[in-house]
């Protein structure tokens, strides 16, 4: 396996949807490819840094405020029936 | 290597349960699906916008939209998915409001296949993300991820991030689920090749290497 079809894989690889023998021929191009490895490694460590990030977190005073605001638009647009947006 | 989890799974009867009853006009009940999302359905929105006000803006838009259109919602994808695409949809509105000298869309194909290779290749120090304090490494990210194009972003916010299926994240931005692969993996590498600017290893071992053909590649 060539880096380049390794590189094809890792998405799969690392969402872990693939079958058993392109995950062998893959972990197999690991062994022994340094470079590959570390950027399946740190491809993944990304994923993980982004997904622990937490940013954009909603603050709760600007979450109580939204919801309100939708809740009272939505009883407002139950009184006077179904609407498009 | 262990394979990445999604984070995100609700219990799909209850929620449909909600659905039905907001349906039918219980809004005490939308308000639990809004209470339930609205913190992703933040997220989203200001990834895509990148701007706190538009994202605010998407947040009620998106919800009243969803509720406005409550019968149009037949329940073959989860409540969240269909909610998702209309979020979406919203914040590219507000994207192409404020950028309108450039096109902006789910499905430009950038020109970018050839950072998909990656150059450097260069790891990174265990525990990257503990040299920097949360301020500053939260601006790493946010810099980071808002360089990359639309399309990109919002196909790693969905997938990565919020943990979508890659079924739901294509049905959510109404691509093919090799447009989504292909997408993903391109966000992927190249927040990775930025990041390493960031976090790679500083000891002088075994740091920089170059991985292109006749070097890296074979």
């Amino acid at each position: 396996m060539k880096c380049s079809e390794f590189l094809q894989e890792l998405t799969n690889y690392l969402d872990g949807v693939i079958d058993d023998r392109t995950k062998a021929e893959l972990e197999d191009h690991l062994s022994w490819c340094h470079n590959c490895f570390v950027v399946c490694d740190t491809t993944k460590k990304t994923i993980e840094i982004y997904r622990d990030s937490q940013l954009y977190e909603l603050p709760d005073d600007l979450r109580t405020r939204l919801r309100t605001a939708i809740v009272a638009k939505c009883h407002a647009r139950k009184k006077s029936g179904p609407q498009e947006a | 290597m262990s394979a990445i989890q999604n984070k995100v799974d609700e219990p799909v009867s209850d929620e449909l349960t909600l659905v039905q009853a907001a349906k039918s006009g219980d809004v005490s009940a939308f308000e639990e699906l809004v209470r339930r999302y609205d913190r992703n359905v933040f997220r989203i929105a200001q990834h895509i916008t990148q701007n706190r006000e538009d994202a605010e803006d998407v947040v009620q838009d998106a919800f009243l939209k969803a509720y406005s259109n409550l019968a149009q919602f037949q329940g073959q994808s989860k409540f969240y998915t269909w909610l998702v695409r209309i979020a979406v949809n919203e914040a590219l509105m507000k994207l192409r409001r404020r950028r309108p000298e450039r096109t902006v869309s789910l499905d430009e194909e950038v020109k970018t296949e050839e950072d998909s290779v990656p150059r450097e290749v260069a790891d990174w120090s265990p525990n990257p993300e503990q040299q920097y304090s949360q301020a500053e490494l939260r601006e790493i990210l946010t810099k980071t991820i808002q360089g990359l194009p639309p399309g990109f972003r919002t196909v790693f916010v969905l997938r990565d991030v919020e943990g979508l299926s890659t079924e739901e994240t294509a049905d959510a931005l109404d691509l093919s689920i090799p447009a989504v692969k292909s997408r993903l993996l391109r966000a992927r590498l190249q927040l990775r090749e930025r990041l390493s600017r960031y976090f790679q290893r500083r000891d002088g071992g075994n740091g920089a290497q170059k991985h292109e053909s006749g070097d890296g590649i074979q």
